[in-house]
């Protein structure tokens, strides 16, 4: 299936959009409100395109591809229409970039770049919101929602949680948590779904405010260290200092999607912990003392020959653990295996 | 996991039993939470909490905890009296059914005699049993609920029994499916953490398998089976065990009866702890060693659905930190051995080298979202279900279960039943989630305690009471709730200031050798 876009030919899924043809090609169209994961929604309307032989602007996100299709996402009239859209969602509420935590990770941001609006161009009311901080984790801002919908399709559909919906009417339309209470007294469980999937800074992470500029921190994956699902994470770092500055879910893992819980997005303060252990520690008349690396290693060594050669290898045993990786339990129980001489290693798969 | 996360999706009906799904395992929960939404599949809740899981079935049943054996007997005798059984599968694929059909189908197990055994009415255990029976693919999620049981073994073969005989085994969609509670609980497994095992289950009792891994490691082993981690402090306690090496754990919280390991750790000559923190257990060690964490370092977790997936490292350890295989060559060389990894890949190579199932896992193959076991060659794609086709083992074994009670039940004295688990917000002995606040705030010690047996003692919500056992008492504020049957009490296990593992049973399954942590007999006490 071939469909013009922009003048030029692309062969089409059958079973995509517009929008998507179009993402896929590496062609960008505003939009606010679609995202691969809550789906079509054509809320926004700044995805807007004309078609030739239909009448009036298309919103992309929802058109299904046709055979022969003939589509402009750059005309002016379209150009027209999706900065009327922008302008509109950029002058209502408060959107600080300059302060905004997702500057430069933020989708209307780059929608407004995009069609060079540099300043809103109207003067709308104001709901006057306060900041919602109730919650451990999150902040939510509704000064900076633009009322796409997407937290709400992620919470009812996406995580099933069923916390998140749009209340009030017309300009007072706002998202609620259950029956409009406050985030960190609703049933939310802070799984951070909607945070993920916000295109601004209306929820965002609390505790990375201030951390630094999204383009400063380098994103690396990994697997998640708590129960056994094995999430996958992209973990924002600050290289400079060493620091886990904040979580996201790996959206195209087979075994989240993106998803991830309230421990897997911001219980990871145990790396960066002052608690950490540093250097060994050797028990003398009851009371721990620190110790180099040597001594601790040949005390270790000597204590477990001794035994071995006293009481036999069965003396000895080894827990290895469900929380390291594959390559240290093989080490830990081939050393156990061959350097004791036992079998009696085990792990904690049993509690 | 016999089966897959993406195939979660394909059954007609799941039965969860024995897990807190979104407590526990919450990226999974909505998973099945999002194909109940979306109409794709009917959900089945057997739990003696009302956990948020029942708040999305078609049917919810709270069974007393450890009459697992009876309920799921019971749904295979009506399962075979209307026979809603795959009859096909049962002749192609099975064996030992006439065995197991004379257990199931004695009136012991008739629904009327396993309510009273239950406390789920005739009448439910029927409507459970013709939805999953009737079901085209279904399939069945356990955790812990399950397994920590004197009769674990038991009710791990029933839910075998029960998806052999209604065909759900070997096909996308169904499974028995546990649901592995910690990141690479899989893969210490898989990596032969466990004393009857080499790498990839190969027995310590098989010469074959003892031959090859001599040869490898060009050493004598040992082909007697070791001692499981329940029987390792029995013997610190009787004094037969002098030395233990503790990687990565934490037995003072994890471990059932802690009065008895506080004094197997107290009596042990020498033992050395490896880990992040000084952890409870640490504190009874004699030489402490730092480890790195998780972001620290790369390697492989296999996960739930036996994918094995890299870990890469994101920051470098605190200074002076070493990771896990770095210190055993350490000490390994110490005690004059020759070991020489130059890098975590090197490990990873005799990995492939020596565990059948891991042989197409290779560093450079794994890819971002990595391969599912087994995975026998560079070729192999990975198996996202087992037993397609043909069981491991040839043909299905089907075993008579006989029901039995568990070690210790409610008395006169200790009148109510004790069952623990996790909550959403912590995780296992919280050496990793307690350092976090804002997990603290949301989530600590309680004792979830219905609101029937909390009226009867005068007790309020969130008022501090006393909970004891045979082996000890603590003190926690009660939560007070309908979501948990009468006489029945439960407390999360991860918080030393009221230790659920000081009350546990340390009675345990003779085969898989798991302590009865989800019931032992309790009483609950005002404190003044």
């Amino acid at each position: 299936m071939i469909v013009y876009l922009n003048g030029k030919a692309y062969e089409a899924k059958p079973e995509e959009t517009v929008l998507q043809l179009a993402l896929r090609n590496g062609i960008y169209i505003p939009h606010l409100c679609y995202h691969e994961k809550t789906g079509k929604a054509a809320k926004c309307r700044a995805c807007v395109v004309e078609v030739e032989g239909i009448p009036g602007l298309k919103t992309s996100c929802n058109l299904p591809v046709r055979d022969g299709m003939v589509v402009s996402s750059k005309s002016e009239k379209v150009l027209q229409a999706q900065r009327m859209v922008v302008d509109l969602a950029l002058s209502s509420g408060q959107h600080d970039c300059l302060s905004c935590e997702q500057n430069g990770n933020c989708e209307l941001q780059d929608a407004a770049y995009y069609l060079g609006i540099e300043r809103p161009s109207f003067q709308l009311y104001d709901n006057d919101y306060e900041v919602d901080d109730s919650s451990e984790f999150i902040r939510v801002d509704r000064s900076r929602c633009i009322s796409c919908g997407r937290c709400v399709e992620a919470c009812n559909k996406t995580v099933v949680n069923e916390v998140i919906n749009f209340g009030n009417r017309g300009f007072d339309t706002k998202i609620v948590f259950d029956n409009d209470l406050p985030m960190g007294t609703s049933t939310c469980v802070q799984c951070g779904e909607c945070m993920q999937i916000c295109p601004v800074g209306c929820i965002i992470d609390k505790r990375s405010i201030g951390s630094g500029r999204n383009w400063e921190f380098e994103k690396v994956e990994t697997v998640c260290p708590y129960c056994g699902v094995g999430c996958r994470l992209e973990v924002h770092v600050d290289r400079k200092n060493g620091k886990i500055i904040r979580v996201n879910g790996v959206e195209d893992s087979p075994t989240n999607n993106g998803m991830l819980c309230v421990k897997g997005r911001f219980g990871f303060d145990f790396v960066n912990s002052e608690e950490r252990l540093t250097t060994p520690l050797i028990k003398e008349n009851g009371k721990f003392r620190e110790a180099e690396w040597d001594e601790a290693i040949a005390l270790v060594a000597s204590k477990f020959s001794e035994i071995k050669k006293e009481f036999g290898s069965d003396a000895i045993a080894g827990l290895a653990s469900a929380k390291v990786t594959n390559e240290e339990n093989f080490a830990f129980q081939k050393f156990i295996r061959r350097e004791v001489g036992t079998n009696n290693v085990d792990h904690c798969a049993r509690l | 996991m016999t089966n897959d996360i993406a195939g979660i999706k394909k059954a007609d009906v799941i039965l969860i039993i024995g897990s807190d799904t979104s407590a526990a395992h919450p990226v999974i929960s909505a998973r099945i939470k999002q194909a109940v939404r979306e109409g794709k599949s009917k959900l089945i809740v057997i739990d003696p909490k009302k956990i948020v899981m029942a708040d999305y079935a078609e049917i919810y049943a709270a069974h007393r905890p450890g009459s697992d054996v009876a309920v799921l007997n019971c749904m295979m005798h009506e399962i075979l009296k209307n026979g809603w059984e795959d009859k096909e599968y049962i002749k192609n694929r099975l064996e030992g059914f006439d065995e197991f059909k004379a257990e199931v189908m004695k009136d012991k197990y008739s629904p009327e005699n396993v309510e009273k055994l239950s406390n789920i009415p005739a009448e439910t255990l029927r409507q459970i049993s013709e939805l999953f029976g009737k079901a085209k693919t279904a399939s069945l999620y356990y955790a812990m609920g399950i397994t920590q049981h004197t009769t674990g073994t038991d009710n791990v073969w029933s839910t075998a029994n029960l998806q052999m005989i209604c065909g759900n085994l070997g096909v996308e969609g169904g499974g028995v499916n546990p649901l592995r509670g910690q990141s690479n609980v899989q893969g210490a497994c898989d990596m032969g953490g466990l004393p009857n095992v080499y790498p990839g289950y190969q027995k310590v009792v098989d010469e074959k398998a003892q031959a090859k891994f001599e040869k490898a490691w060009n050493c004598k082993l040992d082909n007697k089976v070791g001692i499981t981690v329940t029987e390792i402090f029995d013997a610190m306690y009787d004094g037969t065990l002098k030395g233990l090496y503790v990687m990565g754990e934490n037995p003072y919280l994890s471990d059932p009866d802690q009065n008895h390991i506080i004094k197997a750790m107290e009596r042990v000559d020498f033992m050395v702890v490896q880990d992040m923190f000084i952890t409870e257990t640490a504190e009874y060690a004699d030489v402490i060693l730092p480890a790195a964490a998780f972001a620290e370092k790369d390697g492989h977790f296999t996960n739930t659905e036996r994918r094995v997936q890299r870990i890469n490292k994101i920051i470098e350890p605190p200074k002076g930190v070493i990771t896990d295989w770095e210190i055993i060559q350490l000490i390994a060389n110490a005690m004059g051995s020759d070991w020489n990894y130059k890098s975590v890949r090197d490990i990873t190579k005799e990995i492939n080298e020596l565990t059948p199932q891991y042989a197409g896992i290779t560093w450079e193959r794994v890819g971002r979202f990595g391969l599912q076991w087994p995975c026998p060659n560079e070729e192999h794609p990975g198996t996202p279900y087992l037993h397609k086709g043909k069981f491991a083992r040839g043909k299905g074994l089907l075993r008579p279960i006989p029901f039995k009670e568990p070690d210790e039940l409610p008395d006169e004295e200790y009148p109510l039943i004790l069952t623990t688990g996790r909550v959403l917000q912590q995780f296992h002995t919280g050496t990793m989630s307690r350092k976090t606040e804002g997990l603290n705030n949301l989530a600590g010690p309680m004792v979830m305690i219905s609101v029937d047996d909390a009226e009867r003692m005068g007790i309020s919500n969130s008022e501090v009471v006393e909970i004891s056992t045979r082996r000890g008492e603590i003190t926690a504020p009660a939560f007070v709730t309908k979501r948990i049957s009468t006489g029945v009490i439960y407390i999360p296990f991860h918080y030393k200031e009221s230790p659920a593992n000081r009350l546990t049973n340390s009675a345990i399954d003779p085969i898989a050798k798991i302590p009865e942590y989800k019931v032992c007999a309790a009483k609950v006490q005002k404190i003044n």
